[in-house]
């Protein structure tokens, strides 16, 4: 990642760790547990906070919980408009989502469109109990009525910045970074 | 009306003149050929002649293309006489030879004569049909050479429908050979082509249609050359594209044999490689071949191996080509792009000025005994005046064949056909030439 | 990473960079069709026509599978006798289709070059689905996925490919492909199946089946198409399903963990026993027909999926 010299970092590894810790324990809180719980992951950033909240989770209480991950690409409602097409991921959720209270995770939430293709997804697999959302930075500008269960920080923005989070798993450094709008 | 023809490079190979010459027209016929004709006349008829000046022009005897395909009767909406006609003149051609492949075929005197009074209502080139070897092309009854010759026709060929019977050739070309007939073959051997598209060999192969192989061809040249042998007559290859084929035509030329051949322009401009594409206009009969057959093409042209180069005038309509390639019909309508092709020759060194012409004018008049193809006082006054540098584009929506099938539109040449008298009279003055 | 282009007429046109990112994709969609639901709506309200001159079960319902599961409309037109028989040129069936504003057309013909013209003709995209003897695109590819799939890799590896390769769309488009990939190529058949020049493609060449599937990690077998030769090119299916079928035997030349792949439909017996063909340890020929409706999911979305 190359740093221009407006960007500025607002978490470090130890804030990003302290969230997820912080979210492990709401998510446990408000679920009573971990019975019928399973984490979905949405690619690509959503996917190693998935990996890293099943870790802390099963520190804290006994028991592994189901880990899957969510492409949504074929799920969104820009793709028709967008020009630059990414690359399309895997969707792995080898376990079925009857009856289950999924957990939704992803990085940043923005305008909630990505969320409500993730939902659609999710209804796709099966008929969940209940989904409730984990992210690690709700920067605001909904244009969706969709709302975060789980927040690792709220971080006010202006539309012409860049939120970023940086984790070792893909960027070999965890930071959240905001940069101007170039 | 008197025309002078003044201040042109007048090239006649038969008469080996290559130089600066007045040219005198008077009533249909060539009056006097002079190099300082204008001057003498100047002073005594001024007003009664209309001088033509042509410095910077070549003057030659007028072209003539032994192989064309004229529709009518039968499918006017790819070509009649007389937008064939058209064509020709405006590519340089006062006078054609057209093939009998009509509808129906022209293996009798009724449809030879139609023909001629067509060509002659049209009143522009010079037209002599070409009659069906067989009764309908079919190879199976020989039709009726002497009627025929006397209706007009020069020449006898079920061209499009090879001759697949040996014994039915050796019977026309003997017969043929007795009334003075030319006989020309069209050289396939179809149960080698069978089904096949374009020339067999890696084009074919990575583009998944049928081959036609070369020795579909070079089989039944060889054929032809030993029956004509055999029997001491003479028969004209058309269109030869082999490679093969020339080496055969030209040891029998070696041995004396009464052979003569043509091939047309595509043969030495294009190979199969332009198919990738899938150019329906780049379907002919026979196909398009390697750069291997184009070299000895040229080399056959250089040596005296191919004595003409007639343009297998093939037009089609647009629901004839624009198809899937298989269904596509063959042929090139080629009357006016002929001699722009041709002058490459000259460019490559392929062929001299002279050579050029003779392989256009005089070549075939010979085969066809023809009593054109030079320039002598008297004779008739069929002339072409090609401007050698003319840089011009193939547009083929300008052509006056109905056929717009022309691989070659959009392509740039350099020399044309300027202005074509046929029998004394202007029939085509290309809005280049100031007159 | 998009497909830079308007139609997929063929291997030949296809670079190494754009194949990786078919079967990448295609490797995505696979899950697809695994699911409960099997359906995604990522081309809602797009058309596909699916134009097939020529008779086809698989190939068709593989593509009409393939934009149903992105949600596409297809339509199928099926024209047995081709359309030179009912008076329509293929021109007149374009353009009148063209005006019903599709946005992909798949075809097949039995003309080579028939997508080649339909694509002159038309402003949406073509997928060739079969012409002539000339290009399978989207076989190739799927028989592509699954060598990947199995094998790991496709460069490097050996794979014969045996039969009527001059009558094969298959071979050719396989051959463009594989040799693209780095795979080395070898081809055997009587020589009259054999095409002129067929070694200018980048194969080695053989009259015999065991000399060709000798050391190899994948044989293809084709298949006989008796109804695309009017000339008999062999003397007869005894003699050839004697030399040229494989069998038990000479499958043991190849390497131990050798695939045994074909396009479909087997003459069992023909140019393959019934025992390979069936035999899941080295048969992938089902994983091919599943790989086929993820391939073509990848190519729809890949066009028309993502631009305009």
């Amino acid at each position: 990642m190359t740093k221009n010299k407006s960007t500025k970092i607002v978490m470090d590894k130890d804030g990003i760790d302290r969230c997820l810790t912080r979210i492990a324990y709401e998510i446990l809180e408000k679920n009573k547990g971990i019975e019928n719980l399973v984490l979905v992951g949405v690619r690509t950033g959503g996917v190693y906070l998935a990996e890293r909240l099943q870790k802390k989770i099963s520190c804290i209480e006994a028991g592994k919980i189901p880990l899957g991950i969510l492409d949504i690409t074929l799920y969104r409602d820009d793709i028709s408009a967008s020009n630059k097409k990414p690359r399309l991921g895997k969707t792995k959720i080898p376990f079925s989502l009857d009856n289950k209270k999924v957990v939704l995770i992803d990085d940043v939430l923005f305008t909630g469109r990505t969320i409500r293709a993730a939902m659609d997804a999710l209804i796709d697999f099966g008929r969940p109990k209940m989904i409730q959302l984990a992210v690690l930075i709700d920067r605001g500008h909904r244009e969706l009525p969709i709302r975060a269960d789980f927040v690792g920080k709220n971080l006010p923005s202006s539309l012409w910045e860049a939120v970023s989070v940086n984790l070792v798993e893909k960027n070999g450094v965890d930071e959240v970074v905001i940069e101007e709008g170039t | 009306m008197k025309i002078i023809l003044a201040g042109a490079r007048l090239i006649d190979p038969t008469k080996k003149i290559d130089a600066q010459m007045d040219i005198l027209l008077e009533e249909g016929k060539i009056a006097k050929i002079n190099s300082a004709l204008l001057k003498s006349t100047k002073s005594k008829d001024a007003g009664k002649v209309k001088v033509i000046e042509l410095t910077g022009m070549i003057v030659t005897p007028g072209l003539i293309d032994m192989h064309t395909h004229l529709r009518e009767p039968g499918f006017e909406y790819k070509e009649t006489v007389a937008s064939g006609c058209a064509a020709a003149v405006a590519g340089g051609f006062t006078s054609i030879a057209c093939m009998p492949n009509t509808s129906p075929v022209n293996d009798n005197r009724s449809i030879t004569e139609f023909i001629r009074r067509k060509a002659l209502e049209a009143d522009l080139a010079n037209v002599y049909p070409i009659g069906a070897i067989s009764v309908n092309s079919e190879g199976k009854q020989l039709t009726e050479f002497w009627d025929l010759k006397e209706a007009g026709v020069v020449g006898l060929s079920d061209d499009g429908n090879p001759v697949m019977d040996a014994a039915l050739m050796r019977r026309a070309l003997e017969y043929a050979y007795s009334l003075g007939l030319p006989v020309i073959s069209h050289c396939e051997d179809k149960n080698l082509s069978g089904d096949g598209l374009i020339n067999e060999g890696y084009y074919s192969t990575i583009l998944g249609l049928n081959g036609i192989p070369s020795i579909a061809e070079e089989a039944m040249v060889a054929r032809d050359i030993i029956i004509a042998e055999f029997t001491n007559t003479r028969v004209h290859i058309a269109h030869v594209s082999t490679a093969g084929s020339v080496r055969l035509i030209r040891d029998a030329k070696k041995r004396g044999l009464k052979i003569t051949a043509e091939t047309a322009p595509h043969y030495f401009t294009l190979t199969d490689e332009a198919l990738q594409g899938y150019d329906t206009n780049l379907k002919v009969n026979p196909p398009l071949r390697s750069p291997q057959d184009v070299t000895a093409i040229k080399d056959g042209l250089t040596d005296g191996t191919i004595d003409v180069i007639a343009c297998d005038h093939a037009p089609h309509g647009r629901t004839d080509k624009e198809l899937e390639f298989e269904y596509a019909q063959n042929g090139i309508s080629g009357l006016e792009t002929s001699l722009g092709l041709s002058l490459n020759l000259i460019r490559e060194k392929i062929l001299s000025w002279p050579e050029l012409i003779a392989k256009m004018s005089a070549n075939p008049a010979r085969i066809l005994n023809l009593p054109k193809g030079a320039l002598s006082e008297g004779s008739d006054a069929d002339i072409t005046v090609i401007d050698p540098h003319l840089k011009w584009t193939v547009d083929i929506k300008a052509f006056c064949s109905r056929g717009k099938n022309s691989p070659f539109s959009r392509r740039a040449m350099q020399g044309k056909a300027v202005m074509t008298i046929v029998g004394g009279e202007i029939k085509y003055a290309a809005p280049s030439l100031k007159l | 990473m998009k497909l830079e282009k308007k139609d997929i007429l063929g291997m030949q046109d296809l670079s190494v960079d754009e194949i990786n990112l078919i079967l990448e994709t295609a490797e995505s969609f696979l899950e697809i069709s695994t699911r409960e639901i099997k359906k995604v709506p990522t081309l809602r309200g797009k058309t596909i026509i699916n134009l097939f001159f020529e008779a086809s079960t698989r190939t068709r319902t593989s593509f009409e599978i393939a934009g149903k599961r992105l949600s596409a409309d297809t339509i199928n037109i099926s024209s047995s006798t081709s359309s030179v028989v009912k008076g329509e040129t293929l021109i007149d069936t374009a353009r009148n289709l063209e005006a019903m504003n599709p946005d992909v057309i798949v075809i097949r013909h039995s003309a080579a070059g028939a997508p080649h013209l339909l694509s002159s003709l038309v402003k949406q995209s073509i997928i060739n689905a079969g012409d002539g003897a000339h290009e399978h695109p989207t076989q190739a590819l799927l028989d592509m996925m699954t060598i990947k799939e199995k094998k790991g890799r496709i460069s490097g590896l050996k794979i014969a490919i045996a039969g009527d390769i001059a009558h094969s769309r298959v071979a050719r488009s396989n051959i463009y492909g594989l040799t693209k990939m780095g795979a080395e190529i070898v081809v055997a058949g009587p020589a009259t199946m054999l095409p002129r020049n067929i070694e200018q493609m980048g194969v080695k060449v053989f009259n015999n089946l065991d000399d060709a599937i000798t050391g190899a990690d994948v044989v293809m077998m084709l298949r006989i198409q008796l109804e695309r030769q009017k000339q008999s090119v062999f003397p007869s299916l005894r003699e050839y399903s004697q030399h040229y079928c494989l069998n038990r035997h000479n499958i043991k030349l190849a390497k131990n963990d050798v695939i045994v792949m074909h396009p479909g439909p087997i003459n069992r017996g023909v140019e393959i026993s019934p025992d390979i063909a069936d035999d899941p340890s080295c048969s992938v020929i089902l994983n091919q027909v599943n790989n086929g409706v993820a391939v073509r999911m990848a190519l729809l979305y890949l066009l028309i999926g993502g631009h305009e």
